[in-house]
């Protein structure tokens, strides 16, 4: 299925099942010793849906993701995501891609790919078959058996992608994946990450710094501002992605571009949140 | 072919050390021969050479006492810091509790409390096991604390978000990530192992080279004091070296992230 089409699924979906949250958070507010981190922070993210928060960095973008994967416990406010709502719960519900690859350095790609299901205690057998069956359209079928220190920097990503979504919840957290990249394999590894995530079913959350990232990947955009940190403004994307990576040229991606650009300039330029 | 490559590269590079060595053990005969420096004051190395070959078995015989003395006490060590380590690593309470007493131990001049240990528990191999697993247990303890300490809380995250149990999350991610923290520890222990066998059979005991060393050197037989110093050297790097051993195939099934040996001295 090209990508288009699938995504044109992904909005016949969304018509039939809407008020579908996978993810929803609702008045999030948190502190770290005496620093207000996020104040009042509310959004949803439906089954389906590929939704990218953007900001500068320091606005507790990532703070968001912890707190949606369970790692951290709100100060006040509800999250829930894939109907659980203690943050306890969450963890291990929920495939989360951490900013860094975080691989560990002793284990072959094979055995880092299959950490979270070998925590379940899924069968060694079975969890490295499926390893097998993902690293193929992964790219890292060939390197299977090699340690993360042989490998490239997008290599790495892909292996940590690989370990994040193995184990195959609905919703998909991804903490600028590509952040540490350069920009070739940035832009080759977005459009591979369009491609590879079969989303049909699931609740993607991604948190870039790049606003071409967001437009390229995401159905809708959340900007947000610094100190604290908050959400601003929310647009829609609605570009044709079925030209590839032209799309990066045409009038309503450069439109969409500026718009977000200004959106985050005016919070930086501390005019306030744009209507 | 390629295994005498190999014995070359390692002749290459033991050369400096045994270079210096032998350099130093001249110079020692040089010296004592120059200003006639009587043997029961301090024998040249030939003297010592020949001490140590004159009976080698009743060398060897002390040397086992004190080596079976030291593998005790270090088995001992290391079970003991895995415990506490892992205790403090666990609780915060066990931590506080725990760790000051670790560092007020380590005040105690142990020379003084060996003789006390030889009135508490007696002359037999317990005595000495104390006073080795007091000079050991502080250097495996501290770098096996840490090493688990020194993980990235980013992974243990990582970990948690994948759903592992606090167990899991220590059994497969701090432990293999505290090994080379934990052998710096252990190298250190096996050298200061050897001395506190040396201290435990110094006050108290019927063999070992400890008792050896002191028993000679009442009766200034300086060349046989000298002699089971060598002996004991030897024991240490034996030591060393198998501690050395057991890092590198450890490391090689665990990795660390940076294998490259850094010295600033050379570019």
């Amino acid at each position: 299925m090209s990508p288009a089409s699938q995504r044109i699924a992904v909005e016949d979906d969304k018509n039939v099942v809407s008020n579908d949250a996978l993810i929803s958070v609702s008045d999030v507010s948190f502190d770290y010793e005496l620093f207000r981190i996020l104040d009042g922070v509310s959004f949803s993210v439906e089954r389906g849906e590929f939704v990218a928060l953007v900001g500068p960095s320091g606005c507790g973008k990532s703070t968001i993701l912890n707190l949606i994967s369970g790692v951290l416990a709100p100060e006040s406010g509800r999250i829930s995501a894939d109907g659980l709502d203690n943050h306890y719960d969450r963890l291990g519900s929920i495939c989360y891609m951490q900013q860094k690859d975080l691989l560990l350095p002793w284990r072959t790609v094979a055995e880092n790919g299959r950490l979270g299901l070998e925590l379940r205690g899924v069968p060694k057998s079975e969890s490295a078959d499926r390893v097998r069956e993902l690293a193929v359209s992964f790219g890292i079928a060939d390197v299977l058996d090699s340690l993360p220190n042989e490998l490239s920097g997008g290599m790495r990503q892909r292996v940590a992608l690989l370990r994040a979504v193995l184990p195959d919840n609905s919703v998909i957290l991804l903490d600028e994946p590509f952040g540490a990249l350069d920009a070739i394999t940035r832009s080759s590894l977005q459009r591979w990450l369009f491609e590879v995530l079969d989303r049909s079913d699931k609740a993607v959350l991604l948190v870039t710094h790049d606003v071409e990232e967001a437009i390229l990947l995401a159905d809708r955009v959340l900007v947000m501002a610094p100190n604290p940190g908050r959400i601003v403004a929310e647009e829609k994307m609605n570009i044709d992605r079925s030209i590839g990576s032209d799309v990066m040229v045409t009038g309503e991606f450069i439109a969409l571009k500026r718009h977000i650009l200004n959106l985050l300039n005016d919070q930086e330029m501390g005019f306030g949140a744009s209507q | 072919m390629t295994f005498l490559v190999a014995i070359r590269a390692r002749v290459i590079e033991w050369l400096p050390a045994i270079f210096m060595a032998v350099a130093l053990v001249v110079l020692w005969e040089v010296l004592v021969a120059v200003f006639d420096v009587q043997h029961w004051l301090l024998p040249a190395p030939s003297v010592i050479f020949a001490e140590l070959f004159e009976s080698p078995g009743f060398l060897l015989g002390h040397a086992g006492v004190t080596l079976s003395e030291i593998l005790i006490g270090f088995a001992v060590s290391i079970a003991l810091a895995v415990v506490i380590a892992s205790g403090i690593i666990w609780s915060r309470t066990v931590e506080r509790s725990i760790y000051p007493i670790i560092i007020a131990s380590q005040t105690i001049p142990i020379i003084t409390l060996a003789p006390l240990l030889i009135i508490w528990v007696g002359t037999d191999i317990m005595s000495k096991v104390i006073v080795i697993v007091l000079f050991t247990f502080f250097p495996i303890v501290i770098s096996l604390v840490s090493g688990l300490r020194s993980v990235d809380q980013e992974m243990v995250d990582m970990f948690r978000t994948l759903g592992a149990s606090p167990w899991q999350t220590f059994s497969k991610l701090m432990i293999p990530s505290s090994l080379p923290s934990f052998f710096a520890g252990l190298k250190v222990a096996a050298v200061v192992s050897v001395i506190g066998g040396v201290i435990g059979e110094w006050f108290g005991a019927s063999a070992g080279l400890g008792w050896l060393m002191k028993i000679a050197g009442g009766q200034f037989q300086t060349a046989r004091v000298f002699a089971a110093i060598v002996v004991l050297s030897i024991l240490a790097m034996a030591l060393f070296a198998a501690v050395v051993a057991v890092e590198k195939w450890s490391l090689r099934k665990y990795p660390p992230t940076a294998n490259r040996v850094i010295r600033l001295g050379e570019s």
